[in-house]
């Protein structure tokens, strides 16, 4: 393969239109045009976006989601006091359509109300596990169809959002049982809810001791440290892990502080402001969700969480029957399945 | 469990009236924000992330030896790629693919140039188009190899199969040869072809005109598709649309530069004149830079993905024997079919190697059986042999036997004449000795 390496030609300033600047223009070919083209081609696809909300119930799920998006995802965040806690897990998703400077971007919110809610919760990630493999069977009838859609509608969850309660001491067995099964199925973003009840030295030593829990269980959360590609990401990364759990607060309403406008929570002693650094870490959430890596946990559940489950269902489906409730348990050991199984052709 | 129903892929705006119903209470709707959410740098990060990986373009070079083909690429990639050229005596097409890697500004681009050498040499060219359409469809052949695979990587998969075929009509300013119209014919579902006029400095410009409208008109009375630029997209439709109206683009290649004014630039010269490469009223190299790389090098690939690759796919799956649906159309699955196939294929196997048993057998017996007749006969003759060799046997004796009594007879009659003899002679002698005496007696 010969290998010619073209010299970086002066950039002709070109931003969004492809359009040729008039004749005095410079020797280039115009190959970074294809980055425009790549743009106008996903803002006029749109993109797909599904979160999954995982805690216990009063933990701040559905004004979470709705202080991320910035708007009433949920129809009623506040479950009304009549409404009983469900019995069983239920999970429940809702799909919205939200646009920001032209881009549409298709959101589906799935809540779990009722995890972790009974006297025995034996069992209760089950159903969370049910849903997520089955999101990926979904996407894997579709792909493996003889006449495919041009574009598979994307219903895997990218993310998961781990709310863990407040205690200040550690990971509770439940929580521990829960990340472990789930960081391998799905990208896992563990958060410390309701976080306005800890000071700040009680949320660092809380988060100390969850970061020694989570790595003497071999639980690893998003963003993984094995799947780091090049040294930019290793360093961005290493960032987010050393503040992984972000002690959060959700708020959806506005109060005035200061003659600014902002979300918060009002309380006797003060108002609690969501987006203020110094008060919770509610904006290194959001960023890392939606504004740096957004793109890569979809990447990431694509190219990795998806295809693992591709190579044990395509391994396994002649002992197990297909259906919703198929969990994986069991950590996926590549080494087992045959590297290049290939079909064999025969006419 | 129902599955939600699948909204339309083409356009967002799509979703704002449709409302899908499934067990999970989905409803779509159109949620106005409050404020800043931030994920308006989603193009931003993909971006980046194809940034990061690079990106794949092939092309294919269609034409006769000697059309421009090289030259034409050094000049639209600005770079000198390096070839020999190719002769005229090669006995059949064959497809040389070189790949390069180039770099522009932070973008960077694995292009793959793929040429036909010996197109159109050949005195009998019926078969010229087959190297070329095997060749695509081996591509086609190894991605969807690698897509089936258990354990597979896509994502950095290096793509090989060919975006973009151009296709070099020679100036001949009349028609189109019926060697192009083949081989066009045969292409057209495979590949983006965008068919360009090649050495267009031999053509004068009204000549152009009606070689142009010529072509086009010929391509589209035979059902060539070629490829369409695509106009569904406001930013690009407009461009792409006054650009059709010039196809195929009459290109002119050159990689030396003459000075015009006080410039350096690409052009070809002659005792009468200058032709400048990027000059559009000069040639369309310009149009087809535009239109092949900085306006739709991503639709090329997609239409390669989409439509050209999945054709392909559904095809040699259909072949193999899979379906979507059984006869009682319920969905199968391509597991169930494959394991189906695959016990077929074992039954067939065995009962392959059942019928291959039997035979041996059969002929085993059949061997024995020849070997014991052979055997049979072999002591026939050995018992014939023996009784002749008794009979023969015996005569001689006989025939000894007889012999001796002839010799004892022999020598019986042998010894009873020598006794007569010798008393013959006995007597004589003594009839002499007395006739003897009596001679002397009576002399006396």
């Amino acid at each position: 393969m010969d290998t010619l390496k073209e010299s970086p030609s002066p950039c002709s300033s070109r931003h969004n239109s492809p359009r040729p600047a008039p004749c005095e223009m410079p020797a280039t070919v115009g190959i970074e045009a294809v980055l425009d083209q790549l743009k106008i081609k996903a803002m006029k696809m749109g993109f797909e976006f599904n979160i999954m909300v995982v805690g216990q119930s009063g933990l701040g799920k559905s004004t979470m989601v709705n202080t991320l998006f910035k708007s009433k995802v949920w129809k009623s965040a506040l479950p009304g006091p009549g409404v009983p806690t469900p019995q069983t897990l239920q999970l429940h998703s809702v799909s919205h359509v939200i646009e920001e400077k032209g881009l549409k971007l298709k959101l589906t919110v799935t809540d779990t109300p009722g995890f972790g809610d009974q006297i025995n919760n034996d069992k209760c990630w089950e159903p969370i596990l049910g849903y997520i493999n089955e999101q990926y069977e979904q996407y894997l009838q579709e792909e493996i169809l003889i006449t495919r859609q041009r574009h598979i509608p994307d219903t895997r969850v990218h993310c998961c959002v781990y709310f863990v309660p407040p205690t200040g001491h550690c990971l509770r067995p439940l929580d521990i049982e829960f990340l472990q099964r789930l960081c391998q199925t799905v990208n896992v973003v563990p958060v410390i809810a309701r976080a306005d009840s800890l000071t700040i030295e009680e949320r660092e030593a809380f988060r100390s001791r969850i970061q020694k829990d989570l790595k003497s269980h071999c639980i690893d959360v998003y963003p993984q440290k094995r799947f780091d590609e090049d040294p930019n990401d290793k360093i961005l990364n290493s960032k987010i892990r050393e503040r992984i759990p972000f002690a959060v607060v959700g708020a959806d309403q506005e109060h005035v502080v200061n003659g600014r406008c902002v979300l918060g929570r009002k309380t006797n002693w003060g108002i609690i402001e969501v987006e203020n650094m110094a008060h919770c870490e509610f904006p290194l959430l959001r960023d890392l969700l939606i504004r740096s890596h957004l793109q890569d946990l979809k990447d990431i559940t694509h190219n990795i969480h998806y295809e693992n489950y591709r190579v044990v269902r395509l391994n396994e489906s002649h002992q197990l029957p297909r259906g919703p409730g198929w969990v994986n348990l069991a950590p996926v050991s590549l080494a087992s399945t045959s590297a290049g199984q290939g079909w064999t052709y025969h006419s | 469990m129902s599955k939600p129903v699948f909204l339309s892929s083409h356009s967002f705006g799509d979703l704002t009236n449709e409302s899908t119903a499934s067990c999970h209470n989905e409803e779509l709707r159109n949620l106005s924000l409050s404020g800043h959410v931030g994920f308006d740098s989603l193009p931003d990060q993909l971006v980046n992330k194809s940034t990061s990986q690079g990106f794949c373009f092939n092309i294919l070079c269609v034409g006769e030896t000697g059309i421009g083909k090289s030259t034409l690429m050094d000049t639209l990639f600005n770079t000198k790629f390096e070839s020999d050229p190719a002769t005229h005596n090669e006995p059949g097409v064959r497809l040389k693919a070189r790949s390069y890697e180039l770099q522009e500004s932070n973008v960077r681009l694995k292009l793959t140039i793929v040429d036909t050498v010996g197109f159109g040499d050949q005195i009998n060219k019926d078969d010229s188009y087959k190297p070329i359409v095997e060749y695509i469809d081996a591509q086609f052949e190894a991605y969807l190899q690698e897509e089936l695979k258990i354990k597979r990587s896509l994502f950095n998969y290096h793509d090989t199969r060919i975006h973009a075929c151009l296709y070099f009509i020679a100036p001949t300013g009349h028609s189109l040869k019926s060697l192009d119209l083949v081989t066009m014919k045969k292409l057209d579902s495979k590949v983006n072809i965008i068919p360009i006029i090649a050495k267009a400095d031999t053509i004068a410009k009204n000549e152009l005109h009606k070689f142009k409208s010529k072509i086009m008109s010929e391509l589209v009375s035979n059902g060539v598709q070629i490829y369409q630029f695509p106009t569904d997209e406001e930013t690009v439709a407009e461009i792409n649309a006054t650009m059709s109206v010039h196809l195929p683009f009459a290109v002119v290649g050159s990689t030396e530069e003459v000075k015009i004014g006080n410039k350096m630039a690409k052009a070809r010269q002659y005792p009468w004149g200058v032709v400048q490469v990027e000059n559009e009223s000069h040639c369309d190299f310009v149009k087809l830079r535009e239109m092949l790389i900085r306006v739709n090098m991503e639709d090329l690939r997609e239409q390669t993905h989409a439509r050209h690759y999945e054709l392909y796919r559904r095809c040699k799956l259909e072949e193999m024997g899979f379906k979507d649906t059984d006869p009682d159309s319920k969905p199968f699955s391509l597991q169930e079919t494959y394991e189906a196939k695959r016990n077929e294929f074992l039954g067939e196997l065995q009962k392959k190697e059942e019928e291959m048993r039997q035979m041996f057998v059969m002929r085993v017996k059949e061997k024995e059986a020849e070997l014991k007749e052979a055997e049979k006969e072999l002591h026939e003759k050995f018992d014939l042999l023996k009784r002749t060799h008794q009979e023969e046997k015996k005569k001689v004796e006989d025939k000894k036997k007889e012999l001796e009594d002839e010799v004892n007879n022999f020598q019986k009659k042998k010894a009873a004449t020598q006794l007569l003899q010798s008393q013959a002679q006995q007597s004589g002698a003594q009839q002499t000795k007395k006739d003897k005496d009596k001679k002397n007696a009576s002399f006396t």
